[in-house]
């Protein structure tokens, strides 16, 4: 009843590749994406920007970066939180030396230096794959945080060892530091993401997208027919690094506004191979339902004894907390293995024919 | 499939509503401090006995006193981990309610709330932790950091050592070898001890130690190679234990290794069992139960029941750091009573409370802490205050005192400090205050 | 130039021919932390062989045994009982896991079995902490942490015993797959759930098996570790250390953990020793995963890995 798609026909092959041909999505998506941009300015709280919905937006370009590279290229990695520091320092480093710059191209410049960084590091897969390959880009986690530590060039010698993100304005309104408003600082994030999610929809619909598929799924038969495993392996650690590395200058830039290489640690890694897992590897929008899961579920967690009343020592809750998480986590594995995207698909194919079993 | 499907419709649900219901602060008539806590996770060990001991000094005050000077103190707990991202979602949700004091715990939190407090006016206390530069008060004007800083610690280690070997001429040619943790904390004594190195004549040896510092063969392996007449630890978490363990293991003498005051903790030594006998470590208080302060805290708390721990545990050397951290914060809030009044202050007052705190000798043995923490004084352009360190030594059993109080190399420390200060404060786009307007 | 190839090809050499009870110190300091990493990654090593599954939480459980044999052991209850039912307790584990995480996802894809690993691992810690406390725990019961000195050279009684035990559970492990005819179950699970499920072999018993084993591991590795730095957070950390010597010796054998655990540990402590303080030091962890990932390049299931045969 919802979704009646009858009268709708296309007459162009643009119209019938579009990303969104059912006109009810179309008109959802485009709303939906107008709210966000002007809705939580206006009414929501800085807690609920500064705390939730700055970070989600963040990790979920992170996580799409890495879905493109473990869920569209097949090539498990877990130097995310590595290629994300590329992505931060080289920022930090671009934004002091070049105060003129623009904070958008400082980015951009920040994602590419990540994603030549990446292209080196992703070497190894031509040979290594699997759950060895996983292993193996630890070594370029590692070694990224252990360069960052020990070279004081990269903090612009700083004896505290942090990079703090300089306040820089952007058309006039102050985005970056400690004087930018939190508000200010998710509509940046926001359209970054909203820019990226699109290309990296396109990306995979084509026929990139169709060569990674094509890797991860049998990657000696791609070769014969003539995808070059060399250049699509390496072109999707490029673009992912790109996307983790813009995602790490985000971090800092705009949301923690200073770092120091803990905050991008192994966990951190792991952190975003939970999102894309969870949310659905090889989807777009299992990346934003995986981080929004991961950053969202905690909060609440720890906010729920508040709503209802009880007092709960703070040690015992983070550990409920734990073992809810984990609990969650196994249940949704569950109900449906392949993440929350798939679950949202189902609905809407339900949507589709409702009130119509079938 | 139906119920599981409908289920699943609800916690998401439930999951998006969730946050929604938080902002709503609960204005209490009060002082209202939000503790940072980290209970769980990898620094736990160290982190418990100080929230104990800090919510026990609170409570005590409310129940001894009826608050400071009549305003009743409330506090709030918030579990950061130690990790930084959930130390900004505690400061950001604690925020609104009123906040106008905070003790970060934990070096990561604290540099990214040092940019946050002059905008959002909010007191940052840094208790021998943090960034070092801020205790120029001239460009930090809402962070302080006394008792004490790492570098003045790292200079009174030096002093330590040259008392014991003679006098600071006999320094010359003696090996010490710097044992740190590998990230900005661990690092933080280095520039002063390379300084103080030179100066001196004693050869130093730094060994970085990986994080977390679960496994130190190697290090320990080059310690033993180098047999270095002293050893400096600044370590966190696991790597205090292993450090500890290790040393006792190559059979150093442990009495010639003192670690920082976050390397000497009763958790610290648990592992090593006797080998850590004879262990030193710097300190800027005294441990054990034995002081007037804590007579109190049996009589009214534990006696009664609302103790936040267990009896035998209070007086560990975490627990009283707590304890005097707390003390700070209400001497400091009851010196901004003196000018402003006994009513919830706002957080200008607080600072200038915090900026002008003169914690005497009567005053000290008006809340029984006398011998337990020297006097302090702050000024506009010292907020790491005159305090002194000492160095404790764990017997097997306790940690006892086995120095004197010694004054750090202020004449070293304090240029250094002052011009990291400029570097740090210029980098946040601050400009230097003139403290003699400010009386 | 000169000086840094000097420096970096020549100077640790000569240094370690200038010093060989040195050299040997570092050695056998490399073995036994190799060996105690082996530990760790033999329990890895198990699930993956006979289950297939990569399993994120053995780290976790490593730390859950070690806590539950200090929690009974604080409580008051002797040594061998608390052994004893530290060993009831992790077959228990075995069972819950089979019911709740295997049994729901059988023959799903390896990366979804990894996750819910890793739920396991959050649900865990959270548990093993609320049960029994998040202070640091001292681990004794009863082997000797003394030094001596046999020739100049600096030996530590519990790194031998250590050792000795690793060898040991090798051996028995390695016969256990083997020669026994559960162990040939086990490599027919791994193999394929399905053909094994249509040859009559009892998934059920056999992952409560190999599971309960993996359990048996992570308590000698938790004794081994926890008495070095008592029993605390950080020893679910362990995992990442193990991990390099897990894809040296391939994923999927036992003798491979022994000896990628010692090139690791010899690899990793000389790297440290003799190049590190040429770049600061601090060096063990990325260096190790180097280590590992060169000897990848030449054979890229690890040393002793099975080949993968891939067809088209």
């Amino acid at each position: 009843m919802i979704y009646r798609e009858t009268g709708q026909f296309k007459t162009t092959y643009a119209a019938d590749q579009a990303i969104f041909p059912i006109v009810q999505d179309r008109f959802v998506v485009l709303l939906a994406a107008a709210a966000a941009f002007v809705v939580p300015p206006l009414v929501a709280g800085e807690y609920w920007l500064q705390a939730i919905l700055i970070p989600f937006l963040v990790y979920a370009l992170a996580a799409l970066g890495l879905n493109i590279l473990t869920g569209y290229a097949g090539q498990i990695s877990l130097g995310t939180g590595g290629f994300m520091a590329v992505g931060a320092y080289s920022a930090f480093k671009l934004s002091t030396a070049f105060p003129w710059l623009n904070i958008v191209a400082v980015f951009l410049l920040s994602g590419v230096i990540a994603a030549l960084v990446g292209i080196v590091f992703g070497i190894p897969s031509l040979r290594i794959k699997g759950f060895y390959l996983a292993v193996a880009t630890l070594a370029s986690q590692f070694f990224l945080i252990w360069l960052f530590n020990k070279v004081p060039w990269f903090v612009n010698y700083a004896s505290s060892g942090t990079i703090t993100a300089p306040g820089r304005r952007v058309l006039g309104v102050m985005v970056t530091g400690p004087n930018a408003t939190a508000a200010a600082r998710y509509v940046v994030a926001l359209a970054f993401v909203a820019v990226f999610a699109l290309v990296a929809k396109n990306l995979v619909r084509g026929r990139v997208g169709r060569a990674w598929m094509a890797i991860r799924d049998r990657d000696i038969a791609a070769e014969i027919i003539g995808v070059r495993p060399l250049r699509t392996k390496l072109l999707a650690f490029a673009i992912s690094s790109f996307y983790c590395g813009i995602a790490g200058a985000e971090l800092v830039f705009l949301f923690l506004g200073s770092a120091e290489t803990q905050a991008f640690d192994i966990n951190q890694s792991f952190l975003v191979l939970f999102m894309v897992i969870i949310g659905g590897l090889g989807s777009v929008l299992g990346s934003f339902l995986g981080a929004a899961f991961i950053i969202v579920v905690p909060i609440f967690l720890t906010n729920l004894p508040h709503m209802v009343g009880l007092d709960v020592s703070v040690a015992l809750l983070k550990q409920i907390e734990l073992m809810v998480f984990g609990g969650l986590i196994l249940f949704f594995l569950v109900v449906e293995p392949h993440g929350l995207a798939r679950l949202w698909q189902i609905g809407k194919e339900k949507l589709r024919l409702w009130p119509f079993p079938h | 499939m139906n119920t599981k499907r409908f289920l699943i419709v609800l916690l998401a649900a439930a999951v998006v509503a969730g946050p929604m219901a938080t902002v709503a602060p609960a204005q209490d008539k009060g002082l209202y401090v939000p503790l940072f806590v980290y209970r769980t996770g990898p620094f736990a060990p160290s982190g418990i006995p100080n929230a104990n001991g800090f919510n026990d000094y609170f409570n005590l005050l409310n129940e001894r006193d009826g608050g400071i000077n009549g305003v009743r103190i409330t506090i709030e707990e918030c579990e950061t981990q130690y990790d930084t991202k959930l130390g900004v979602e505690c400061y950001e949700r604690l925020k609104g309610k009123g906040t106008v004091l905070v003790n970060p715990y934990s070096t990561g939190i604290t540099y990214q709330l040092i940019p946050k407090a002059p905008v959002d006016k909010v007191v940052m206390h840094s208790m021998g932790y943090g960034m070092t530069a801020s205790a120029d008060g001239r460009w930090f004007p809402w962070v302080f950091n006394f008792p004490m800083t790492y570098w003045s610690q790292a200079s009174a280690f030096v002093k330590y050592v040259g008392a014991q070997e003679g006098g600071m001429d006999k320094l010359k040619g003696k090996k010490i070898a710097h044992v740190y943790h590998n990230s900005p904390y661990g690092r933080e004594a280095n520039p002063t001890l390379e300084t103080l190195a030179l100066q001196f004549g004693f050869e130093l040896t730094l060994l970085a130690v990986d994080t977390p510092g679960q496994e130190q063969k190697a290090t320990w392996l080059q310690v033993r190679r180098l047999n270095p007449d002293w050893i400096y630890l600044s370590g966190w978490g696991v790597m205090n234990q292993v450090a500890v363990k290790e040393a006792a293991a190559i059979g150093y003498k442990m009495d010639r290794m003192v670690g920082n005051w976050w390397s000497g903790s009763e958790s610290d030594v648990v592992a090593a069992g006797d080998g850590g006998k004879g262990y030193k470590s710097m300190t800027f208080h005294a441990a054990g139960p034995g002081f007037k302060v804590h007579q109190d805290v049996f009589k009214l708390l534990y006696d009664k029941g609302k103790g936040s721990t267990k009896r035998e545990l209070v007086g560990e050397v975490y627990y009283n750091r707590g304890m005097i951290n707390a003390m700070l914060n209400i001497e400091s809030v009851r010196t901004a009573m003196v000018k402003y009044g006994n009513k919830p202050l706002t957080s200008e007052q607080v600072r200038w409370g915090f900026e002008n705190l003169n914690l005497t000798e009567q005053r000290l043995e008006q809340i029984g802490m006398k011998g337990m923490v020297r006097p302090l004084r702050v000024t506009c352009e010292n907020h790491e205050g005159n305090g002194m360190a000492a160095v404790q030594q764990w017997d097997g059993k306790k940690w006892t005192m086995v120095s004197d109080w010694i004054e750090p190399m202020r004449e070293v420390v304090r240029p250094k400090l002052e011009a990291a200060a400029v570097e740090e404060g210029k980098r946040l786009g601050y400009t230097i205050r003139d403290c003699s307007k400010e009386k | 130039m000169i000086e840094l190839l000097r420096a970096v090809l020549v100077a640790p050499f000569a240094d370690m021919a200038g010093n060989p009870t040195f050299l040997v110190e570092v050695l056998l300091g490399g073995i036994a932390a190799g060996l105690m990493y082996s530990l760790v990654a033999l329990g890895f090593v198990l699930i993956f062989k006979a289950s297939g599954v990569f399993n994120f939480a053995q780290g976790v459980m490593v730390l859950f045994a070690a806590l539950t044999l200090v929690g009974l052991m604080d409580m008051g209850v002797p040594v061998p009982i608390a052994l004893a039912l530290t060993v009831v307790v992790m077959i228990a584990l075995a069972f819950a896991i089979e019911r709740a995480v295997l049994r729901p996802l059988v023959n799903q894809e390896p990366i979804i079995l990894f996750m819910a690993t890793i739920g396991l691992n959050f649900f865990l810690e959270g548990f093993g902490e609320m049960a029994w406390g998040a202070n640091v725990k001292k681990l004794d019961i009863g082997i000797p942490d003394t030094s001596f000195i046999v020739r100049g050279v600096q030996m530590n009684r519990l790194e031998l015993t250590a050792a000795l035990t690793a060898a040991v559970m090798v051996a028995v492990l390695a016969v256990f797959f083997q020669r026994t005819r559960i162990g040939r179950a086990l490599r027919a699970v791994a193999d394929d759930h399905e053909a094994a499920l249509s040859i009559g072999i009892p998934l059920k018993t056999i992952w409560i098996v190999v599971w309960s084993v993996a359990g048996l591991v992570a308590i000698v590795a938790g004794i081994m570790w926890g008495s070095k730095s008592g029993v605390q957070f950080s020893l679910s950390l362990l995992a990442l250390k193990a991990l390099p010597v897990l894809i040296l010796g391939g994923f999927t054998s036992v003798p491979g953990a022994i000896v990628g655990g010692l090139i690791i540990g010899v690899g990793e402590k000389l790297g440290e020793v003799y190049w590190g303080p040429l770049v600061g030091g601090a060096i063990e962890n990325w260096f190790a995963y180097v280590l590992a990932l060169t000897f990848l390049l030449f054979r890229p299931q690890g040393l002793f890995g099975e080949k993968i045969i891939e067809r088209v």
